[in-house]
């Protein structure tokens, strides 16, 4: 039986197309696609060669092994260097030449987490930073690595801010708070069962603005017997800010 | 195919003279460009491949897939919103800067004495939360740090039409830079708006869960800088890693299990309010 003149030619035809599909798709198709499933593989090798910024604590305490073992024993020792100190990633591979950016000194990067929330758990500890201790960085009474709450508070206006900032601006300003407060050590620790002392008489407040003596003489005297002597000074002049 | 008939038509013709030559010569062409063909896809393939194998053995010989199914575990109660996994992922992974990309971000809920929900997630908390604004009592109120779940049953890999995004052999979600033709289907698709359209490079992005540290052994950045645990990461499967135990000692749900992805992101003292 003889083949029709165009079946060799359609034959011809078709095995061309074929060839040409199969070289389109062997160009287009990546190499790696299909390997694993229906993905080019070779795109996983690539996103693993990304460069790495974060080292890691290991590496860290590889070297600083010393602030390692403080930071174990604190209230930190869940917290990554890099946390505060950045990723330090290049200066592991470069340690004299590339120093990772100090923190920050002051107060901004303690309340990130320590400023009161209501939002976060219950027994965090927390402060409000506008009356804690205000301007006051927070590593020069807290150490970072190692923190725990000073054991007494170092000063009144670690707690009593408010009164601390109006008593700033009054003439008051350069008495300290013991010179009318007796602060017994127990309150410091527990603040709310003993209290620290106020004072009770006019006799107090004339000790200073009742004499004559030449080293108050900037401070405004009165006649103890004149100036309303049935009342008590306080109930008129608010003494953390007495122009009041 | 214009030849085709041009030597169809000489065939019917005259056997002898110039036409003869014509098909003699389209014959010939065809026969030249079938056998060199597959000659010119083996020249042009050869050199790429050879590196591309060369690139994956020097990934393989220091990491194995095949052993791992990775995941992470959320404990809420433990997030107090400081927002430093946002910032480290950023810095990790050279996401944009700006408030609208992000591969993970903090959210706080804010629930009042009469039943009013807030959710709010300022620069996807990256700066901290400003105390909330509520006009009636706080009822309950809490973080709940978000990032891509990588479901065992992925939407967006389902809708990718080329193939750009994948589960790799170790369970992670990822974009195929090279690939993608940023269509933006899986964005839609994703039902935890965790895929993001990257303004300069015009591909979809994600988190990789930092697959290029996983391969080092170091964990991801947003679980290496959490100050509380909150996020623990490690083996699904395994018995004995991190993960594996938060999963044993707290009561874990997943996010939206109704829609049957299947997430490997497990949330321990997740709120019934959380979406």
């Amino acid at each position: 039986m003889k083949i029709p003149d165009q079946v060799p030619r359609l034959a011809v035809v078709f095995v061309v197309a074929v060839l040409a599909l199969v070289a389109a798709r062997s160009i287009l198709v990546p190499a790696t696609f299909g390997k694993y499933g229906h993905y080019r593989a070779a795109a996983v090798d690539s996103i693993a060669a990304r460069q790495v910024r974060f080292a890691g604590r290991q590496e860290c305490e590889d070297c600083h092994d010393d602030i390692g073992a403080v930071r174990a024993g604190g209230n930190h020792r869940t917290l990554s260097c890099e946390v505060c100190h950045g990723p330090a990633e290049t200066h592991v591979e470069a340690p004299f030449d590339v120093l990772p950016e100090p923190p920050d000194q002051q107060r901004r990067l303690c309340p990130l987490c320590h400023q009161y929330n209501p939002s976060r758990p219950t027994g965090f500890p927390q402060i409000d930073p506008v009356v804690h201790n205000p301007l006051k960085p927070c590593i020069s009474c807290h150490n970072p690595h190692a923190p725990v709450p000073p054991s007494v508070p170092g000063e009144c206006s670690a707690c009593h801010g408010s009164i601390a900032r109006q008593k700033s601006l009054s003439h008051h300003a350069n008495l300290p708070c013991v010179t009318c407060h007796s602060v017994p050590q127990q309150h410091k620790l527990t603040p709310r069962t003993v209290r620290a002392t106020k004072p009770t008489e006019r006799l107090f407040c004339a000790q200073c603005h009742a004499t004559r003596t030449p080293k108050l003489e900037g401070a405004p005297q009165i006649d103890l017997q004149a100036h309303y002597p049935r009342d008590l000074c306080w109930q008129c002049h608010y003494p953390h800010y007495p122009e009041t | 195919m214009a030849d085709e008939r041009h030597a169809a038509a000489a065939d019917a013709g005259t056997p002898e003279g110039p036409p003869l030559d014509r098909r003699q010569f389209v014959q010939f062409a065809l026969a030249a460009c079938g056998t060199a063909s597959p000659v010119l896809v083996a020249l042009t393939r050869l050199p790429a491949a050879a590196a591309q194998e060369a690139a994956a053995d020097s990934t393989a010989e220091s990491y194995d897939p095949t052993g791992h199914l990775y995941g992470m575990g959320i404990d809420i109660s433990r997030c107090i919103g400081c927002g430093r996994c946002v910032a480290a992922c950023k810095a990790e992974n050279d996401v944009p800067m700006d408030a609208h990309h992000f591969n993970t971000w903090v959210e706080r809920y804010t629930i009042t004495a009469d039943g009013e929900v807030t959710v709010e997630s300022p620069n996807g908390g990256m700066d901290g939360f400003p105390e909330p604004e509520h006009n009636s009592e706080l009822r309950r109120t809490f973080f709940v740090p978000k990032l891509c779940n990588h479901c065992a049953n992925p939407p967006c890999v389902q809708v990718c039409p080329v193939g750009a995004t994948f589960t790799t052999r170790d369970g992670v979600v990822l974009v195929d830079e090279k690939y993608c033709i940023g269509c933006r289907y899986c964005i839609q698709a994703c039902p935890y708006g965790v895929r993001w359209f990257h303004p300069t490079k015009r591909v979809a992005a994600k988190c990789t869960l930092c697959y290029h540290r996983l391969v080092k052994g170091k964990v991801p950045a947003c679980v290496e800088v959490c100050p509380t645990g909150a996020r623990i990461f490690g083996e699904v499967e395994a018995r004995a890693t991190p993960l594996a135990r938060f999963m044993r000692f707290n009561d874990v749900q997943v996010l939206k299990p109704h829609l049957n992805t299947r997430p490997k992101v497990y949330y321990a003292s997740l709120d019934g309010e959380v979406r």
